[in-house]
């Protein structure tokens, strides 16, 4: 039972990467990529969870039991990287289409200049 | 290289990855455990040293401030990334805004137009409230952020696509974009010259629990606030931009 949730974790990065390895769609190529990078938030929330704690925030109330707040700041920074590795992947999806008509990465096999 | 043959290396890769994985796992910490050394430190400089009621926030913007300014460098060269991925390359030419907009996206309801109008302001309060209070709940710069740069646009939900156009100057916010990157090493290198450490929390902490305690947290907060707001609008205009401007020219779809 205790290692459902890191089993989950490693289930998502391998199912992410059969999405990336089948895929026919570069749209749908970079949505794996986020299924793989999904994996991570479970592992460090997985890790800096403690039994019966509540969230790290003391503005009204003084909870005694509360979750590890450093893998917390890691995920923050983790979710913004996805962001912007999001952002410029779709951009590069939407040049292969303007530059070949096509986002399936099977026919994008020839290199132009 | 086939798909089966892709597939078949797949498989052999993933089953290994799979196995050394399920080994790794077994040698962490136990799920749940109570030995959390770090976190313990982390909340104690948090809640009793430098009076920030949010923990995670204390961790992005005091005792790790520096990672958050790494943090801030990666959406800043993300945003120049887009900005140069989606220029307009020499095929292309952007045709007449007016006549694209009819074409691309008709005007929706009035009635939705009005609603999206009345959720703008309610958004914007939102996301303000978010950034403010990011050193005594839940949120900060990076979360309120996000909802500003979301809310204009609900111009575009109601209003189409000239109606974000006209209220969203863009080189204001490519501006606003540096401005928060470059205030946050402003404010890191003023630490540095006060306190001695680079990003050092040298501001007045207050009591904890105010709006106006946590030091420099809440002030790192709006920087970040103000630059993920911007880098959201920015980024995403360049691909409403692609939507609904340029096109190859000769290849009308």
């Amino acid at each position: 039972m205790r290692m459902l949730l890191f089993c989950c974790a490693g289930w998502l990065l391998l199912i992410g990467c059969y999405g990336i390895v089948v895929s026919r769609n570069l749209i749908h190529t970079v949505i794996c990529l986020v299924v793989c990078q999904s994996s991570t938030y479970l592992i460090l929330l997985g890790i800096g969870y403690r039994s019966g704690g509540t969230a790290p925030v003391f503005s009204d109330t003084s909870p005694s039991t509360v979750v590890d707040p450093v893998v917390q700041a890691l995920c923050l920074t983790d979710v913004v990287v996805s962001a912007t590795v999001i952002a410029l992947f779709l951009a590069l999806a939407l040049q292969a289409h303007k530059q070949h008509g096509t986002v399936d990465p099977d026919e994008l096999t020839s290199l132009r200049g | 290289m086939s798909r089966r043959l892709r597939l078949a290396v797949f498989g052999l890769g993933a089953v290994l990855t799979g196995a050394l994985l399920v080994i790794a796992f077994t040698g962490l910490p136990e799920f749940g455990t109570s030995h959390h050394p770090y976190g313990d430190r982390a909340v104690h400089t948090a809640v009793d040293e430098q009076k920030t009621s949010n923990a995670v926030s204390s961790v992005n913007f005091d005792q790790r401030a520096i990672d958050t300014m790494g943090e801030e460098f990666i959406l800043f060269t993300a945003v120049i990334g887009t900005l140069v991925l989606l220029r307009e390359l020499r095929r292309e030419v952007e045709e007449g805004e007016v006549e694209t907009e009819l074409r691309r996206s008709p005007r929706g309801l009035s009635s939705t137009a009005y609603l999206t109008y009345a959720m703008l302001g309610v958004t914007t309060l939102t996301g303000l409230y978010v950034v403010a209070h990011g050193h005594l709940s839940p949120g900060g710069g990076f979360q309120g952020g996000v909802v500003l740069g979301t809310a204009i646009h609900l111009l575009y939900v109601g209003g189409g696509y000239r109606a974000i156009r006209k209220a969203r100057p863009l080189h204001l916010y490519e501006i606003f974009d540096a401005l928060g990157a470059g205030g946050f090493v402003v404010l890191g290198l003023a630490g540095a010259i006060v306190g001695g450490d680079l990003l050092a929390n040298v501001l007045p902490l207050g009591a904890l629990g105010d709006i106006l305690s946590a030091g420099q947290v809440e002030l790192l907060n709006a920087l970040v606030g103000l630059e993920v707001a911007s880098a959201v609008i920015v980024i995403l205009a360049r691909f409403l931009e692609q939507y609904a401007e340029v096109r190859i020219q000769g290849t009308a779809r």
